[in-house]
């Protein structure tokens, strides 16, 4: 086996990569599939793909990428709502980049833009803020857009907003969260997950304790990772070894980053702010109980769906791509029949096209070099 | 938007509101250190740490080490470009 020169520690690497076929040689081989393994986290699908893990691992594992994604999750429904309300003569609407290219039924963000919408990409909400600040004549619209890692910084924008006394400022709350959505996945009896990989950044936020019913009730482990190449192997690992000893437990790879209780000042912030939403429409996955947030009435006055009288969209997914079965673990990118045809990174239909965190742009970037332009594969080969 | 990038931070700036101002790879940014605040010690000892920096927001303290490994990645994974090219849209969505 060759490794890229890009691993900083290739012994490591291949220790690492003998570990797991060793652990794999002590458990008696699934008949009918691979040991699926679910990354939760799109940036660690991004990892799995930059660093060609996906290839070097031993073929009795795969990889299934997982809904941790808040761009490639966004509905269309969604992407409507954002268009109508920055299309208003008074409003300034700013989103971070991702979702400006998100396909929604009439346009996208982009389009909205060329089309003469005021349509900004920010880089925090504190951004927005200030906008908010410096043109009291507008109404200035945030989408708040994400897991738990920007759910503390919405919600402290929208403290700062009340504690500032900004009027002319609100936010669209397109929040979603791990928990109930790792519920809904493990619930629906044809799963075929058999342990995860469980996000870095979001567990910095909620800490680890959150995923003790996968454990418990399902009996499959998951291990917090970090982003390099070595944290994943290593986080593989030691599911692995828990597989092997039938001993599902919770564990956390990444300690150097995440505390067991997660950030108290960020949980409490978000507590505040936010509440669950009673259902929340997923792509791909569809309508997920509790799995989103939504501002809480004591803080409405920054409640863009309020301010706007927003009566939610409801659109399907467009019926070409298979999105869905992609996010739930059960086709690859490439089985999809739009992959590569009508649904490219440069013209994305579906949302895991449109982000580099997005399984299918994954593949179309790192695995389908035909698809590529200009960057060689940079990956070794397995 | 989802992977934080090291930073560190530089001054503190608004005492009351928990700004400071952080460094990413040699840009200056404007950050919300509330969520990195220390609990019982002035926020200036914040100055010279390393933090992951999300979204305008220092949301963990980390370590020197920790920080160089991680922008390594980032760099390699193209979203240290991605982050600072955010940062410059940020600047121009107020002009």
């Amino acid at each position: 086996m060759k490794f890229s020169s890009e691993f900083r520690d290739p012994a490591k690497a291949e220790a690492l990569l003998k570990a797991i076929e060793r652990t794999l040689d002590g458990m008696p081989r699934r008949p009918d599939r691979p040991i699926h393994v679910m990354e939760v986290c799109g940036g660690h699908t991004h990892s799995v793909f930059r660093y060609g893990l996906h290839r070097l691992i031993d073929p009795r594992i795969e990889f299934v990428h997982g809904p941790g994604c808040p761009v490639c999750v966004l509905p269309m429904g969604r992407v409507d709502d954002c268009v109508k309300i920055a299309e208003r003569p008074e409003v300034i609407f700013t989103t971070f980049g991702d979702a400006m290219r998100v396909p929604g039924s009439r346009k996208s963000l982009t389009q909205a833009k060329a089309d003469g919408a005021d349509i900004r990409m920010v880089y925090s909400p504190l951004d927005a803020l200030d906008l908010a600040r410096a043109n009291p004549s507008r109404e200035v619209v945030f989408f708040g857009l994400g897991f738990e890692t920007t759910m503390p910084s919405t919600a402290l924008t929208i403290l700062e907003a009340e504690r500032a006394g900004i009027k002319n400022f609100s936010m669209l709350c397109q929040h979603i969260t791990i928990i109930p959505t790792l519920r809904a996945l493990l619930a629906e009896e044809d799963n075929q997950i058999d342990g995860f990989i469980g996000p870095g950044h979001v567990s910095m936020v909620i800490g680890i304790r959150g995923y003790d019913f996968i454990a418990e009730l399902y009996g499959k482990p998951l291990v917090v990772a970090g982003f390099e190449p070595l944290d994943i192997l290593q986080a593989l690992l030691m599911v692995l070894r828990q597989l092997k000893d039938g001993d599902a437990h919770i564990d956390n790879q990444y300690a150097r980053v995440v505390p067991e209780a997660g950030n108290t000042v960020a949980l409490d912030a978000m507590a505040k702010v936010f509440e669950p939403r009673p259902v929340t429409d997923w792509r791909g996955l569809g309508n997920i109980a509790q799995s989103g947030a939504q501002i809480r009435t004591a803080y409405e006055a920054f409640d863009a769906e309020k301010k706007f009288a927003l009566l939610a969209a409801d659109v399907p997914d467009p019926q070409v791509v298979k999105c869905g079965e992609v996010v739930k673990g059960r086709m690859k990118p490439t089985q999809c029949p739009a992959f590569g045809k009508e649904c490219t990174p440069q013209n994305p239909i579906g949302a895991l096209m449109v982000s580099s965190e997005g399984a299918c742009a994954a593949y179309a970037q790192y695995a389908a070099p035909r698809l590529r332009t200009g960057r060689a594969v940079e990956v070794a080969d397995a | 938007m989802c992977l934080g990038v090291p930073a560190k931070v530089v001054r503190i700036v608004d005492e009351e509101r928990t700004l400071a101002v952080v460094d990413v790879c040699g840009v200056e940014r404007e950050t919300n250190v509330t969520c990195v605040a220390p609990a019982d010690a002035p926020l200036a000892d914040l100055v010279g740490q390393w933090v992951l920096l999300h979204v305008g927001f220092a949301m963990s303290v980390i370590d020197e080490a920790e920080a160089e490994r991680t922008l390594e990645v980032l760099r390699e994974l193209g979203d240290v470009e991605a982050e600072l090219e955010a940062i410059a849209d940020g600047r121009r969505s107020l002009e």
